[in-house]
């Protein structure tokens, strides 16, 4: 170990309020051993990349319900880079088709979970994937 | 006789018991059996007959043998022209009323155009910008012929305006309209969480519309008081109807404040719950809630006419137990749920289909949904007697347990000072946090089931089809709103505006104004903006 806990920012992008599985996460994450940031709802990519910069977090997660899935993870990632984060882990879930979460996979999404991922297979997988950034 | 307690004592320790904790899906402790010694009151008080105080068994005296439920698919997706082809072909296969689905753009208030609504137009339910896409969603359907119901809430008023200019043009008289608009903000703040304004501003354009309707649209219910969203962000069945019961308090007072007398108003409020797994709860639900606003609108608010006392209702399934995991299960469960619907005595169904986990269902799964309804009403014989279940000691005992437990939490509001300070405080919100998390730690650790999901799992799950939204419908919806703003009078749509803008500030009901600046074609994101601006942003507090 570093020392040092991972930041993990939790973030709800797109205009609905499925907000249930997005507080599950971040509790069970910080409960977990992480430093969580919740954006709250109604996020847009410009303010969860600002925050994940601002924050300093070594992983953004994303939580979409809304089936606009394809419009917003790609561009988090984009808006990411441009500002000099790509290295943070993005990672998401929620309701995303088999076919869609291939093609995010692809544009450099770390990881999908789907309905019925538990806290604990979440919370191993950060574990095991996520790393502080330098 | 023997009593419970000795039953229990002899007999029943004698016998073998599984090692398990015997509890509802909301977490109640359910005893082995109940008895003559667990009811309470008298018959009269506590039951009455079908369609007497305290309606506990049903609103109506005869309920289904004199009309069987609405069968109401909740339908929405694409351009206007694609939820119209649904809509007319569930009325064309035996549905009794329309339910429309509208997209998260429509329902945040953005127009489609919106930088906020890229990747979202038609993808959650129908795009809807403005007067024109109202037009064409109802085209060929004769207002004055169906009732139809409107889920939408922070933007209600707008999407009420637009229909009542559909039937102008279609030369229906408002009196003679017939539906039901969602329009619940309170909850929205609690669970479902759309909205536009803070909760003060909210609640009194929800009281302009029970105004407005009680005097223009008398056939109209102008807000659906709904737990189904605070169920299905993780409530207990004791919460969902708690809340829900505290929401209409709250409606109840703010239109008295505004000096409508209850029995002017409060017979067009309307119901709207969840149908859960968990069957008897379920249905002890349902005939709880009749008899606490029965008594509430009795006791504490002085009605006179027994159309205030009873609670109609509409219900739902619960999209939040369909499992992504061997999806044909959820035919089954969506059967069960729709029983328990049936036999709590609601108004109105709707059937989840069971690829709602992936996307919007397709046409085939649609078509289960509204026959499994059918087939309760037609084959099961369920029907045939009002309230069969009444009298049952174990629904009894839970009926009385369920009004018990939501009464202590009413109190706890009223303590707080009402709904909308409750709210204020993340009461009601922070309770279903908490419910909705030791949920999935009971899930996670085996003590409740899900089957398919934590037991009887499948390697390789079922396959079915799924609706596929063309990303291409965003583009020609866009071009379209583009296009329509471009043809219309500015200055007219500008005249419309300021009228509403000056209605928020002057305190005049905004119904009016906003159906004109629908009638000159101003937008959904038009008026949305007035609201904005006049009455301020809410944002998410983004409490765990």
């Amino acid at each position: 170990m570093d020392g040092r806990r991972l930041r993990i920012l939790v973030a709800k992008p797109g205009l609905d309020g499925h907000d249930r599985g997005a507080k599950i996460i971040a509790r069970a994450l910080r409960d977990g051993g992480f430093e969580v940031i919740y954006t709250g709802l109604h996020q847009t990519p410009e303010m969860i990349a600002e925050a994940a910069v601002q924050e300093d977090v070594d992983a953004v997660g994303l939580s979409v319900l809304s089936g606009a899935h394809m419009t917003l993870f790609p561009e988090v990632i984009r808006l990411l880079k441009e500002r000099g984060a790509g290295d943070v882990a993005v990672f998401g879930g929620g309701i995303i088709p088999e076919d869609d979460a291939r093609e995010l996979a692809a544009g450099g999404v770390k990881a999908i979970f789907t309905p019925g991922a538990t806290t604990v297979e979440i919370i191993k997988w950060v574990h095991d994937n996520v790393h502080p950034r330098q | 006789m023997t009593s419970k307690r000795e039953w229990l004592n002899g007999t029943y320790a004698k016998a073998a018991e599984r090692p398990a904790r015997f509890s509802t899906v909301s977490d109640l402790e359910v005893e082995p059996l109940y008895g003559p010694d667990d009811l309470s009151g008298d018959y009269d008080a506590t039951l009455g007959y079908p369609g007497e105080y305290p309606y506990t068994r049903g609103v109506y005296g005869s309920m289904y043998r004199g009309k069987l439920w609405t069968m109401r698919e909740f339908a929405g997706f694409g351009l206007p022209a694609d939820t119209n082809a649904r809509m007319r072909f569930l009325l064309d296969h035996g549905q009794t009323g329309l339910s429309v689905a509208f997209d998260m753009p429509a329902l945040m208030g953005y127009d489609a155009d919106h930088e906020r609504a890229q990747g979202e137009v038609g993808r959650e339910g129908v795009s809807v910008t403005s007067i024109h896409d109202m037009l064409a969603l109802f085209d060929r359907i004769p207002l004055a012929d169906v009732t139809t119901s409107m889920t939408i809430n922070c933007t209600a008023s707008i999407a009420l305006a637009m229909y009542l200019v559909v039937a102008e043009r279609q030369g229906v008289p408002w009196e003679r309209l017939s539906g039901t608009i969602q329009n619940d903000m309170l909850k929205e703040f609690i669970a479902q969480r759309e909205w536009i304004s803070p909760p003060e501003p909210s609640l009194r354009i929800v009281t302009d519309m029970i105004e407005f309707c009680a005097r223009r649209v008398p056939r109209w219910h102008p807000v659906s008081i709904s737990g189904y969203h605070i169920r299905e962000a993780g409530s207990t069945a004791v919460q969902e109807l708690a809340f829900t019961i505290a929401d209409g308090i709250c409606y109840v007072e703010e239109a008295l404040r505004r000096g409508l007398a209850v029995d002017d108003f409060a017979p067009r409020l309307s119901f709207f719950w969840d149908l859960h797994n968990d069957f008897l709860e379920e249905i002890a639900k349902l005939r709880a809630a009749r008899r606490m606003w029965a008594r509430l609108m009795k006791e504490r608010f002085g009605a006179k006419n027994p159309r205030s006392m009873m609670l109609r209702t509409h219900a739902q399934t619960a999209g939040v137990s369909l499992t992504a995991q061997q999806p044909l299960n959820n035919i089954v469960r969506v059967a069960i749920q729709a029983l328990a619907g049936v036999l709590g005595g609601t108004q109105s169904l709707h059937t989840n289909s069971m690829d709602e986990t992936y996307a919007l269902p397709t046409e085939d799964a649609v078509m289960v949904a509204l026959r499994t309804q059918q087939i309760i009403a037609e084959e099961t014989g369920v029907t045939n007697t009002v309230d069969p279940l009444g009298g049952s000691y174990a629904i009894e005992a839970l009926t009385d347990r369920m009004e018990r437990e939501a009464l202590r939490y009413i109190d706890r509001i009223d303590e707080l000072g009402g709904m909308i300070n409750a709210i204020g405080r993340g009461y009601p919100q922070r309770e279903i946090a908490e419910a909705a998390f030791t949920y999935q730690r009971q899930l996670e650790q085996g003590i409740k089931t899900v089957v398919g999901v934590n037991k009887y799992q499948m390697e390789d799950g079922q396959r079915i089809e799924r609706l596929i939204i063309d990303r291409e419908i965003e583009k020609r919806q866009i071009e379209r709103v583009r296009e329509i703003k471009r043809a219309r009078n500015g200055a007219a749509v500008g005249e419309a505006l300021r009228r509403v803008g000056e209605a928020c500030r002057s305190g005049e009901n905004l119904m009016e104004p906003i159906c004109e600046a629908v009638r000159r074609e101003a937008t959904i994101g038009e008026i949305s903006d007035i609201f904005r601006t006049e009455f301020g942003i809410y944002t998410d507090p983004g409490w765990l």
